[in-house]
Protein backbone atom coordinates (compact mmCIF):
# COMPACT_ATOMS: atom_id res chain seq x y z
CA UNK A 1 0.00 0.00 0.00
CA UNK A 2 1.25 3.56 -0.74
CA UNK A 3 2.59 5.71 2.07
CA UNK A 4 0.13 8.44 3.30
CA UNK A 5 1.81 12.10 3.48
CA UNK A 6 -0.06 14.46 5.94
CA UNK A 7 1.85 17.92 5.89
CA UNK A 8 0.97 20.28 8.50
CA UNK A 9 1.60 24.30 8.15
CA UNK A 10 1.97 25.94 11.30
CA UNK A 11 2.37 29.79 11.40
CA UNK A 12 2.97 30.30 15.37
CA UNK A 13 6.10 32.71 16.07
CA UNK A 14 7.05 31.61 19.22
CA UNK A 15 9.11 28.43 19.78
CA UNK A 16 7.33 26.05 21.37
CA UNK A 17 4.15 27.91 20.37
CA UNK A 18 0.53 27.06 20.90
CA UNK A 19 -0.45 26.86 17.38
CA UNK A 20 2.28 24.45 16.38
CA UNK A 21 1.01 22.44 19.72
CA UNK A 22 -2.56 22.28 17.92
CA UNK A 23 -1.09 21.59 14.83
CA UNK A 24 0.92 18.56 16.43
CA UNK A 25 -2.42 17.40 17.96
CA UNK A 26 -4.30 17.42 14.60
CA UNK A 27 -1.62 15.91 12.90
CA UNK A 28 -1.99 13.12 15.38
CA UNK A 29 -5.65 12.56 15.85
CA UNK A 30 -5.44 12.26 11.63
CA UNK A 31 -2.63 9.94 11.75
CA UNK A 32 -3.88 7.70 14.25
CA UNK A 33 -6.75 6.96 12.63
CA UNK A 34 -5.52 6.32 9.28
CA UNK A 35 -2.74 3.65 11.44
CA UNK A 36 -6.39 2.12 12.71
CA UNK A 37 -6.93 1.31 8.91
CA UNK A 38 -3.45 0.18 8.00
CA UNK A 39 -2.44 2.85 6.23
CA UNK A 40 1.32 3.75 6.31
CA UNK A 41 1.51 7.61 7.32
CA UNK A 42 4.41 10.03 6.53
CA UNK A 43 4.18 13.28 8.60
CA UNK A 44 5.67 16.74 8.20
CA UNK A 45 5.63 19.88 10.21
CA UNK A 46 6.49 23.22 8.42
CA UNK A 47 7.07 25.51 10.20
CA UNK A 48 6.59 29.36 8.61
CA UNK A 49 8.55 31.08 11.54
CA UNK A 50 11.83 29.42 9.64
CA UNK A 51 11.01 30.14 6.30
CA UNK A 52 9.81 34.44 7.22
CA UNK A 53 13.02 35.61 5.21
CA UNK A 54 12.61 33.29 2.39
CA UNK A 55 8.94 34.58 1.98
CA UNK A 56 9.73 38.10 1.79
CA UNK A 57 12.27 37.39 -0.39
CA UNK A 58 10.35 35.16 -3.06
CA UNK A 59 7.65 38.21 -3.31
CA UNK A 60 10.86 40.63 -4.14
CA UNK A 61 12.42 38.41 -6.49
CA UNK A 62 9.30 36.23 -7.60
CA UNK A 63 11.05 32.78 -7.08
CA UNK A 64 11.28 30.74 -3.95
CA UNK A 65 14.31 29.81 -2.25
CA UNK A 66 15.40 25.66 -2.61
CA UNK A 67 14.59 26.20 0.92
CA UNK A 68 10.66 27.33 0.40
CA UNK A 69 10.13 25.29 -3.18
CA UNK A 70 11.11 22.35 -0.66
CA UNK A 71 8.11 23.25 1.61
CA UNK A 72 5.75 24.59 -0.94
CA UNK A 73 6.23 20.79 -2.75
CA UNK A 74 5.53 19.08 0.65
CA UNK A 75 2.27 21.27 1.06
CA UNK A 76 1.19 21.00 -2.46
CA UNK A 77 2.50 17.14 -2.64
CA UNK A 78 0.56 16.32 0.48
CA UNK A 79 -2.38 13.58 0.31
CA UNK A 80 -3.46 15.74 3.47
CA UNK A 81 -3.10 19.11 4.86
CA UNK A 82 -3.63 20.69 8.37
CA UNK A 83 -3.13 24.41 8.49
CA UNK A 84 -3.05 26.41 11.87
CA UNK A 85 -2.45 29.89 12.35
CA UNK A 86 -2.98 32.64 15.63
CA UNK A 87 -5.67 34.98 14.97
CA UNK A 88 -3.86 38.60 14.33
CA UNK A 89 -6.02 41.54 14.28
CA UNK A 90 -9.47 39.56 13.59
CA UNK A 91 -7.59 37.14 10.73
CA UNK A 92 -5.44 34.48 9.59
CA UNK A 93 -1.13 36.12 10.25
CA UNK A 94 0.54 38.09 7.68
CA UNK A 95 3.23 35.01 7.26
CA UNK A 96 0.34 32.45 6.67
CA UNK A 97 -1.32 34.50 4.28
CA UNK A 98 2.03 34.93 2.84
CA UNK A 99 3.22 31.54 2.45
CA UNK A 100 -0.60 30.58 0.22
CA UNK A 101 -0.11 33.63 -1.54
CA UNK A 102 3.17 31.63 -3.36
CA UNK A 103 1.12 28.73 -3.77
CA UNK A 104 -0.01 28.33 -7.31
CA UNK A 105 -3.75 29.18 -6.97
CA UNK A 106 -4.63 25.22 -8.73
CA UNK A 107 -1.71 23.42 -6.75
CA UNK A 108 -4.53 22.15 -3.75
CA UNK A 109 -7.34 21.76 -5.84
CA UNK A 110 -8.99 18.82 -4.16
CA UNK A 111 -6.93 18.15 -1.27
CA UNK A 112 -8.49 17.32 1.65
CA UNK A 113 -7.45 20.39 4.23
CA UNK A 114 -8.17 20.82 8.35
CA UNK A 115 -7.96 24.16 9.56
CA UNK A 116 -7.00 25.29 13.07
CA UNK A 117 -6.06 28.70 14.83
CA UNK A 118 -5.04 29.67 17.99
CA UNK A 119 -5.83 32.69 20.26
CA UNK A 120 -5.87 34.25 23.42
CA UNK A 121 -9.68 34.43 23.43
CA UNK A 122 -12.34 32.30 22.15
CA UNK A 123 -14.10 35.50 20.71
CA UNK A 124 -12.27 35.00 17.70
CA UNK A 125 -13.29 31.88 16.67
CA UNK A 126 -15.24 32.64 13.97
CA UNK A 127 -12.13 33.46 12.15
CA UNK A 128 -11.80 29.79 11.13
CA UNK A 129 -15.50 30.62 9.21
CA UNK A 130 -14.75 33.97 8.15
CA UNK A 131 -11.47 33.95 6.73
CA UNK A 132 -9.37 30.35 6.50
CA UNK A 133 -12.30 28.56 4.98
CA UNK A 134 -12.90 31.32 2.00
CA UNK A 135 -8.88 31.26 1.68
CA UNK A 136 -9.66 27.41 0.90
CA UNK A 137 -12.34 27.93 -0.65
CA UNK A 138 -10.03 30.40 -3.09
CA UNK A 139 -7.76 27.30 -3.53
CA UNK A 140 -10.33 24.56 -4.37
CA UNK A 141 -9.38 22.75 -1.56
CA UNK A 142 -11.39 20.44 0.23
CA UNK A 143 -11.70 21.72 4.19
CA UNK A 144 -13.05 19.05 6.33
CA UNK A 145 -16.12 19.94 8.28
CA UNK A 146 -14.85 20.38 11.64
CA UNK A 147 -12.21 23.52 11.74
CA UNK A 148 -10.53 23.70 15.40
CA UNK A 149 -10.38 26.83 17.23
CA UNK A 150 -8.21 26.97 20.54
CA UNK A 151 -8.08 29.94 22.84
CA UNK A 152 -5.75 29.85 25.73
CA UNK A 153 -8.69 28.73 28.18
CA UNK A 154 -8.83 25.81 26.26
CA UNK A 155 -5.63 24.10 27.30
CA UNK A 156 -6.74 24.32 30.67
CA UNK A 157 -10.25 23.10 30.56
CA UNK A 158 -12.86 20.35 29.32
CA UNK A 159 -16.20 21.54 27.53
CA UNK A 160 -18.97 22.41 28.84
CA UNK A 161 -22.69 21.81 28.36
CA UNK A 162 -22.72 23.67 25.17
CA UNK A 163 -19.01 22.73 23.73
CA UNK A 164 -16.99 19.73 23.74
CA UNK A 165 -13.92 20.18 24.74
CA UNK A 166 -10.57 20.49 22.85
CA UNK A 167 -9.57 17.00 22.70
CA UNK A 168 -13.07 15.23 21.36
CA UNK A 169 -12.85 18.14 18.72
CA UNK A 170 -9.17 17.38 18.05
CA UNK A 171 -10.54 13.78 17.54
CA UNK A 172 -13.59 14.57 15.59
CA UNK A 173 -11.49 16.93 12.94
CA UNK A 174 -8.70 14.89 12.95
CA UNK A 175 -11.09 11.69 11.76
CA UNK A 176 -12.81 13.89 9.15
CA UNK A 177 -8.78 14.58 7.67
CA UNK A 178 -7.78 10.96 7.76
CA UNK A 179 -11.50 10.07 6.01
CA UNK A 180 -11.30 12.29 3.47
CA UNK A 181 -7.86 11.74 2.84
CA UNK A 182 -8.37 8.08 2.43
CA UNK A 183 -11.32 8.46 0.26
CA UNK A 184 -9.39 10.46 -1.91
CA UNK A 185 -8.54 8.75 -5.02
CA UNK A 186 -4.54 8.36 -5.26
CA UNK A 187 -3.24 10.93 -7.66
CA UNK A 188 -0.92 10.12 -10.87
CA UNK A 189 1.86 12.03 -11.58
CA UNK A 190 1.09 14.80 -13.99
CA UNK A 191 2.59 15.39 -17.00
CA UNK A 192 3.69 19.10 -18.81
CA UNK A 193 1.38 18.92 -21.72
CA UNK A 194 2.30 20.39 -24.91
CA UNK A 195 -0.74 22.55 -26.61
CA UNK A 196 0.55 21.55 -30.27
CA UNK A 197 0.67 24.61 -32.43
CA UNK A 198 -1.79 23.62 -35.05
CA UNK A 199 -4.23 23.67 -32.19
CA UNK A 200 -2.74 26.70 -31.18
CA UNK A 201 -3.85 28.59 -34.49
CA UNK A 202 -6.95 26.74 -35.09
CA UNK A 203 -8.50 27.56 -31.82
CA UNK A 204 -7.80 31.12 -33.41
CA UNK A 205 -8.97 30.11 -36.64
CA UNK A 206 -6.20 30.70 -38.28
CA UNK A 207 -4.99 26.92 -39.57
CA UNK B 1 28.93 32.23 -31.34
CA UNK B 2 26.81 36.16 -31.43
CA UNK B 3 27.89 37.81 -27.94
CA UNK B 4 26.17 41.31 -27.38
CA UNK B 5 24.50 43.18 -24.62
CA UNK B 6 20.78 43.85 -24.27
CA UNK B 7 19.59 47.12 -22.38
CA UNK B 8 16.48 47.36 -20.80
CA UNK B 9 16.67 51.22 -20.69
CA UNK B 10 15.66 52.04 -16.95
CA UNK B 11 16.27 55.26 -15.96
CA UNK B 12 17.56 55.03 -12.31
CA UNK B 13 19.14 56.96 -9.96
CA UNK B 14 22.80 56.09 -8.96
CA UNK B 15 22.68 54.85 -5.23
CA UNK B 16 26.01 55.76 -4.70
CA UNK B 17 25.82 59.54 -5.84
CA UNK B 18 21.92 60.34 -5.71
CA UNK B 19 22.09 61.54 -8.90
CA UNK B 20 19.63 60.55 -11.48
CA UNK B 21 20.58 61.14 -15.54
CA UNK B 22 17.74 62.93 -17.30
CA UNK B 23 16.32 61.08 -20.07
CA UNK B 24 17.91 62.82 -22.49
CA UNK B 25 21.54 61.53 -20.97
CA UNK B 26 20.00 58.02 -20.84
CA UNK B 27 19.16 57.81 -24.35
CA UNK B 28 22.17 59.60 -25.52
CA UNK B 29 24.07 56.86 -22.95
CA UNK B 30 22.29 53.96 -24.45
CA UNK B 31 24.18 54.60 -27.75
CA UNK B 32 27.29 55.67 -26.68
CA UNK B 33 26.96 51.72 -24.74
CA UNK B 34 25.72 50.40 -28.29
CA UNK B 35 28.91 52.07 -30.38
CA UNK B 36 31.32 51.15 -27.66
CA UNK B 37 30.06 47.48 -28.32
CA UNK B 38 30.49 47.22 -31.71
CA UNK B 39 34.39 49.35 -30.78
CA UNK B 40 35.06 46.12 -28.64
CA UNK B 41 34.15 43.78 -31.28
CA UNK B 42 30.73 42.62 -29.48
CA UNK B 43 28.36 41.63 -32.24
CA UNK B 44 24.70 42.32 -30.80
CA UNK B 45 23.25 45.27 -29.47
CA UNK B 46 19.31 44.65 -28.13
CA UNK B 47 17.23 46.98 -26.44
CA UNK B 48 14.12 46.20 -24.60
CA UNK B 49 10.57 48.11 -25.54
CA UNK B 50 8.74 50.13 -23.19
CA UNK B 51 5.94 52.22 -22.53
CA UNK B 52 6.31 53.43 -19.32
CA UNK B 53 8.64 55.40 -16.59
CA UNK B 54 11.20 55.03 -15.76
CA UNK B 55 11.97 53.55 -18.66
CA UNK B 56 13.01 55.06 -22.37
CA UNK B 57 13.18 52.96 -25.37
CA UNK B 58 9.76 53.14 -25.90
CA UNK B 59 10.57 53.62 -29.83
CA UNK B 60 12.93 50.50 -31.04
CA UNK B 61 13.63 51.22 -34.10
CA UNK B 62 14.09 55.01 -33.98
CA UNK B 63 16.63 54.37 -31.22
CA UNK B 64 18.04 51.15 -33.77
CA UNK B 65 18.00 53.75 -37.47
CA UNK B 66 20.46 55.89 -35.66
CA UNK B 67 22.90 53.60 -33.82
CA UNK B 68 22.70 51.55 -37.60
CA UNK B 69 23.86 54.93 -38.96
CA UNK B 70 26.79 54.80 -36.74
CA UNK B 71 28.14 51.60 -36.72
CA UNK B 72 29.37 49.04 -39.18
CA UNK B 73 29.27 45.55 -38.42
CA UNK B 74 26.83 45.64 -35.05
CA UNK B 75 23.81 43.44 -35.53
CA UNK B 76 20.85 45.14 -34.00
CA UNK B 77 17.88 43.69 -32.26
CA UNK B 78 15.33 43.74 -29.51
CA UNK B 79 14.76 42.63 -25.99
CA UNK B 80 12.07 42.23 -26.60
CA UNK B 81 9.50 44.12 -29.27
CA UNK B 82 6.06 43.55 -27.68
CA UNK B 83 3.64 41.43 -30.02
CA UNK B 84 0.89 41.73 -28.21
CA UNK B 85 0.24 45.41 -28.07
CA UNK B 86 2.00 46.43 -30.96
CA UNK B 87 0.07 46.22 -34.50
CA UNK B 88 2.08 43.74 -36.84
CA UNK B 89 1.48 45.66 -39.74
CA UNK B 90 3.87 48.45 -38.18
CA UNK B 91 6.61 45.67 -36.91
CA UNK B 92 6.48 44.84 -40.41
CA UNK B 93 6.64 48.16 -41.80
CA UNK B 94 9.41 49.49 -39.42
CA UNK B 95 11.79 46.60 -39.31
CA UNK B 96 11.69 46.00 -42.80
CA UNK B 97 12.94 49.95 -43.12
CA UNK B 98 15.30 49.17 -40.34
CA UNK B 99 16.45 46.93 -42.71
CA UNK B 100 17.39 48.28 -45.06
CA UNK B 101 18.94 51.09 -43.80
CA UNK B 102 21.66 48.79 -41.74
CA UNK B 103 22.46 46.37 -44.73
CA UNK B 104 20.82 43.47 -43.15
CA UNK B 105 22.30 44.03 -39.36
CA UNK B 106 18.69 43.55 -38.08
CA UNK B 107 17.18 40.64 -36.06
CA UNK B 108 14.33 40.51 -33.62
CA UNK B 109 13.09 39.10 -30.44
CA UNK B 110 9.12 38.95 -29.94
CA UNK B 111 8.13 39.35 -26.36
CA UNK B 112 4.51 39.67 -24.50
CA UNK B 113 5.79 42.17 -21.92
CA UNK B 114 4.70 42.58 -18.17
CA UNK B 115 3.65 45.54 -17.41
CA UNK B 116 -0.32 44.88 -17.24
CA UNK B 117 -1.70 48.70 -18.14
CA UNK B 118 0.58 48.50 -21.39
CA UNK B 119 -2.69 46.14 -22.81
CA UNK B 120 -5.29 48.16 -21.97
CA UNK B 121 -3.25 51.96 -23.05
CA UNK B 122 -2.84 49.88 -26.26
CA UNK B 123 -6.32 48.71 -26.54
CA UNK B 124 -5.63 44.98 -25.90
CA UNK B 125 -6.70 42.68 -22.57
CA UNK B 126 -3.54 40.98 -20.90
CA UNK B 127 -5.81 37.66 -20.87
CA UNK B 128 -5.62 37.29 -24.15
CA UNK B 129 -1.00 37.16 -24.13
CA UNK B 130 -0.51 34.38 -25.16
CA UNK B 131 -3.52 34.27 -28.13
CA UNK B 132 -2.59 37.73 -29.26
CA UNK B 133 1.43 36.74 -29.07
CA UNK B 134 0.39 33.96 -31.67
CA UNK B 135 -1.91 35.63 -33.82
CA UNK B 136 -0.11 38.89 -34.38
CA UNK B 137 3.16 37.20 -35.39
CA UNK B 138 1.31 34.56 -37.47
CA UNK B 139 0.46 37.54 -39.54
CA UNK B 140 4.12 39.55 -39.25
CA UNK B 141 5.82 36.24 -40.54
CA UNK B 142 3.10 36.30 -43.72
CA UNK B 143 3.24 40.01 -44.20
CA UNK B 144 7.46 39.69 -44.26
CA UNK B 145 6.21 36.28 -46.90
CA UNK B 146 3.33 37.11 -49.31
CA UNK B 147 3.68 40.45 -51.54
CA UNK B 148 -0.04 40.78 -50.76
CA UNK B 149 -2.06 39.33 -48.14
CA UNK B 150 -5.32 38.90 -47.34
CA UNK B 151 -6.19 38.39 -44.01
CA UNK B 152 -8.59 38.09 -41.22
CA UNK B 153 -7.95 37.34 -37.09
CA UNK B 154 -9.58 37.74 -33.90
CA UNK B 155 -7.55 40.91 -32.70
CA UNK B 156 -6.82 43.15 -35.76
CA UNK B 157 -9.19 45.08 -38.73
CA UNK B 158 -8.92 42.81 -41.66
CA UNK B 159 -6.92 43.38 -44.55
CA UNK B 160 -7.79 42.64 -48.05
CA UNK B 161 -4.99 43.16 -50.65
CA UNK B 162 -2.61 44.20 -48.19
CA UNK B 163 0.97 45.08 -49.41
CA UNK B 164 3.82 45.79 -46.62
CA UNK B 165 6.58 48.25 -48.38
CA UNK B 166 8.90 48.34 -47.92
CA UNK B 167 9.54 44.47 -48.70
CA UNK B 168 12.29 42.56 -46.65
CA UNK B 169 15.91 43.46 -47.93
CA UNK B 170 16.29 41.01 -50.72
CA UNK B 171 13.23 39.29 -50.08
CA UNK B 172 14.75 37.96 -46.63
CA UNK B 173 12.81 38.79 -44.13
CA UNK B 174 14.81 39.79 -40.36
CA UNK B 175 15.39 36.44 -38.24
CA UNK B 176 12.66 36.35 -35.48
CA UNK B 177 13.54 35.10 -31.92
CA UNK B 178 11.06 34.30 -29.37
CA UNK B 179 11.58 35.05 -26.19
CA UNK B 180 9.90 33.70 -22.84
CA UNK B 181 10.68 32.90 -19.17
CA UNK B 182 8.31 29.84 -18.89
CA UNK B 183 5.19 29.67 -21.08
CA UNK B 184 5.53 26.55 -23.32
CA UNK B 185 3.19 27.85 -25.69
CA UNK B 186 6.11 30.55 -26.95
CA UNK B 187 8.62 27.62 -26.94
CA UNK B 188 6.33 25.43 -29.16
CA UNK B 189 5.56 28.96 -31.14
CA UNK B 190 9.39 28.89 -31.99
CA UNK B 191 9.84 25.87 -32.86
CA UNK B 192 6.62 25.33 -35.36
CA UNK B 193 8.19 27.99 -37.26
CA UNK B 194 11.99 27.09 -37.24
CA UNK B 195 12.96 30.63 -34.98
CA UNK B 196 14.67 31.14 -32.16
CA UNK B 197 13.91 30.81 -28.62
CA UNK B 198 15.64 33.30 -26.15
CA UNK B 199 15.74 32.39 -22.78
CA UNK B 200 15.84 35.93 -20.55
CA UNK B 201 17.87 33.44 -18.14
CA UNK B 202 18.45 36.37 -15.47
CA UNK B 203 16.97 37.10 -12.06
CA UNK B 204 15.10 33.77 -12.34
CA UNK B 205 16.71 30.15 -11.31
CA UNK B 206 18.29 28.35 -14.34
CA UNK B 207 15.28 25.56 -13.84
CA UNK B 208 13.36 27.55 -15.98
CA UNK B 209 16.10 27.75 -19.04
CA UNK B 210 16.50 24.39 -18.91
CA UNK B 211 12.73 23.20 -19.02
CA UNK B 212 11.62 25.37 -21.58
CA UNK B 213 15.01 25.36 -23.90
CA UNK B 214 14.60 21.91 -24.04
CA UNK B 215 11.24 21.49 -25.09
CA UNK B 216 12.35 24.41 -27.53
CA UNK B 217 14.38 21.51 -28.92
CA UNK B 218 12.63 18.60 -29.00
CA UNK B 219 9.60 20.56 -31.04
CA UNK B 220 12.26 22.17 -33.71
CA UNK B 221 13.48 18.94 -34.54
CA UNK B 222 9.52 17.43 -33.86
CA UNK B 223 8.58 20.24 -36.67
CA UNK B 224 11.31 19.11 -38.79
CA UNK B 225 13.66 22.01 -39.27
CA UNK B 226 16.69 20.34 -38.25
CA UNK B 227 18.17 17.87 -34.63
CA UNK B 228 17.39 19.01 -31.72
CA UNK B 229 21.04 19.96 -30.98
CA UNK B 230 20.60 22.29 -34.18
CA UNK B 231 17.99 24.81 -33.13
CA UNK B 232 18.78 28.10 -32.37
CA UNK B 233 19.33 29.31 -29.00
CA UNK B 234 20.12 32.56 -27.50
CA UNK B 235 20.55 33.28 -23.57
CA UNK B 236 20.79 36.69 -21.34
CA UNK B 237 23.51 36.93 -18.83
CA UNK B 238 24.20 39.53 -15.63
CA UNK B 239 27.60 40.41 -15.26
CA UNK B 240 29.54 42.74 -13.10
CA UNK B 241 33.43 42.53 -13.75
CA UNK B 242 36.73 43.68 -12.16
CA UNK B 243 40.05 42.63 -12.14
CA UNK B 244 40.26 41.33 -8.65
CA UNK B 245 36.86 39.46 -7.88
CA UNK B 246 36.79 41.45 -4.29
CA UNK B 247 36.63 44.80 -5.73
CA UNK B 248 33.80 43.74 -8.35
CA UNK B 249 31.20 42.73 -5.32
CA UNK B 250 32.35 45.90 -3.28
CA UNK B 251 31.72 48.51 -6.20
CA UNK B 252 28.39 46.77 -7.28
CA UNK B 253 26.58 45.67 -3.93
CA UNK B 254 25.33 49.01 -3.58
CA UNK B 255 23.43 48.73 -7.24
CA UNK B 256 22.69 45.62 -6.19
CA UNK B 257 20.99 46.23 -3.27
CA UNK B 258 18.98 49.04 -4.63
CA UNK B 259 18.12 47.70 -7.68
CA UNK B 260 14.57 47.33 -9.43
CA UNK B 261 13.56 44.30 -9.82
CA UNK B 262 15.32 42.52 -7.04
CA UNK B 263 16.66 44.71 -4.49
CA UNK B 264 16.39 45.00 -1.06
CA UNK B 265 15.41 40.94 -1.33
CA UNK B 266 18.06 38.71 -1.24
CA UNK B 267 21.66 39.44 -1.10
CA UNK B 268 24.42 39.62 -3.98
CA UNK B 269 25.46 36.19 -2.39
CA UNK B 270 22.06 34.44 -2.50
CA UNK B 271 21.27 35.91 -5.90
CA UNK B 272 24.28 34.86 -7.32
CA UNK B 273 24.00 31.42 -6.00
CA UNK B 274 19.83 31.46 -7.42
CA UNK B 275 20.18 33.23 -10.93
CA UNK B 276 23.00 33.63 -13.57
CA UNK B 277 24.36 37.29 -12.38
CA UNK B 278 27.67 36.46 -11.54
CA UNK B 279 29.80 39.28 -10.21
CA UNK B 280 33.81 39.23 -9.95
CA UNK B 281 37.10 38.82 -12.41
CA UNK B 282 36.73 38.22 -15.75
CA UNK B 283 37.51 34.96 -15.10
CA UNK B 284 34.62 33.80 -12.83
CA UNK B 285 32.48 35.30 -15.98
CA UNK B 286 33.96 33.37 -17.93
CA UNK B 287 33.95 30.05 -16.26
CA UNK B 288 30.02 30.87 -15.52
CA UNK B 289 28.90 31.33 -19.10
CA UNK B 290 30.62 28.22 -20.19
CA UNK B 291 28.74 26.43 -17.61
CA UNK B 292 25.33 27.53 -19.34
CA UNK B 293 26.23 24.77 -21.71
CA UNK B 294 25.92 22.06 -19.55
CA UNK B 295 22.43 22.66 -19.22
CA UNK B 296 21.32 24.28 -22.65
CA UNK B 297 23.30 22.84 -24.91
CA UNK B 298 25.54 24.55 -27.79
CA UNK B 299 23.81 27.49 -28.38
CA UNK B 300 24.58 30.05 -30.65
CA UNK B 301 24.07 34.14 -28.89
CA UNK B 302 24.42 35.24 -25.39
CA UNK B 303 23.66 38.72 -24.41
CA UNK B 304 24.93 40.15 -21.31
CA UNK B 305 22.83 43.13 -19.22
CA UNK B 306 25.28 45.54 -18.09
CA UNK B 307 24.16 48.98 -18.07
CA UNK B 308 21.08 48.44 -15.27
CA UNK B 309 20.03 49.46 -11.46
CA UNK B 310 21.72 52.93 -11.80
CA UNK B 311 25.32 52.37 -12.64
CA UNK B 312 27.02 55.26 -14.27
CA UNK B 313 27.83 55.36 -18.06
CA UNK B 314 31.33 55.29 -17.36
CA UNK B 315 31.23 52.01 -15.40
CA UNK B 316 29.48 50.67 -17.94
CA UNK B 317 32.12 51.32 -20.85
CA UNK B 318 34.62 49.91 -18.42
CA UNK B 319 32.27 46.54 -18.50
CA UNK B 320 32.36 46.44 -22.37
CA UNK B 321 35.94 46.89 -22.46
CA UNK B 322 36.88 43.82 -19.99
CA UNK B 323 34.32 42.13 -21.97
CA UNK B 324 35.58 42.81 -25.36
CA UNK B 325 38.96 42.48 -24.11
CA UNK B 326 39.27 39.43 -21.75
CA UNK B 327 35.96 37.75 -21.51
CA UNK B 328 34.44 37.47 -25.11
CA UNK B 329 37.61 36.18 -27.11
CA UNK B 330 37.92 33.67 -24.59
CA UNK B 331 34.28 32.52 -25.01
CA UNK B 332 34.48 32.80 -28.65
CA UNK B 333 37.17 30.43 -28.53
CA UNK B 334 36.26 27.90 -26.04
CA UNK B 335 32.72 27.42 -27.11
CA UNK B 336 33.49 27.22 -31.20
CA UNK B 337 35.91 24.15 -29.69
CA UNK B 338 33.27 22.36 -27.73
CA UNK B 339 30.81 22.72 -30.38
CA UNK B 340 30.31 19.80 -32.69
CA UNK B 341 29.88 19.58 -36.24
CA UNK B 342 26.78 20.49 -38.00
CA UNK B 343 25.47 22.94 -35.16
CA UNK B 344 25.17 26.19 -36.60
CA UNK B 345 27.70 28.77 -34.62
CA UNK B 346 25.35 31.60 -35.05
CA UNK B 347 21.85 32.76 -35.54
CA UNK B 348 21.16 33.15 -39.28
CA UNK B 349 22.77 35.92 -40.90
CA UNK B 350 20.98 37.97 -43.47
CA UNK B 351 22.97 37.39 -47.20
CA UNK B 352 24.07 40.88 -47.09
CA UNK B 353 25.94 40.61 -43.96
CA UNK B 354 27.27 37.29 -45.06
CA UNK B 355 28.48 38.41 -47.95
CA UNK B 356 30.28 41.00 -46.14
CA UNK B 357 31.59 39.06 -43.82
CA UNK B 358 32.92 36.41 -46.78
Amino acid sequence: MQTLKLVAVSAGLSAPSSTRLLADRLLQAARYRLAEQEYAVDVQVVELRDLALDIAKNFVTGFPSEKLQDAIDAVTGADGVVAVTPVFTASYSGLFKSFFDLIDPAALTGTPVLVGATGGTARHSLVLDHALRPLFAYLRAHVVPTAVYAASEDWGSGGDEYTDGLPSRITRAGHELADAVAARPSRSAEEDEIVPFEKQLADLRLD
Amino acid sequence: MQFGIFTVGDVTTDPTTGRTPTEHERIKDTVAIALKAEEVGLDVFATGEHHNPPFVPSSPTTLLGHIAARTENLILSTSTTLITTNDPVKIAEDYATLQHLAEGRVDLMMGRGNTGPVYPWFGQDIRQGIPLAIENYALLHKLWREDVVDWEGKFRTALQGFTSTPRPLDGVPPFVWHGSIRSPEIAEQAAYYGDGFFANHIFWPKQHTEKMVRLYRQRYAHYGHGTPEQAIVGLGGQIFMRKNSQDAVREFRPYFDNAPVYGHGPSLEEFSRETPLTVGSPQEVIERTLSFRDYVGDYQRQLFLVDHAGLPLKTVLEQLDILGEEVVPVLRKEFANLRPAGVPATAPLHPAVRTKEA
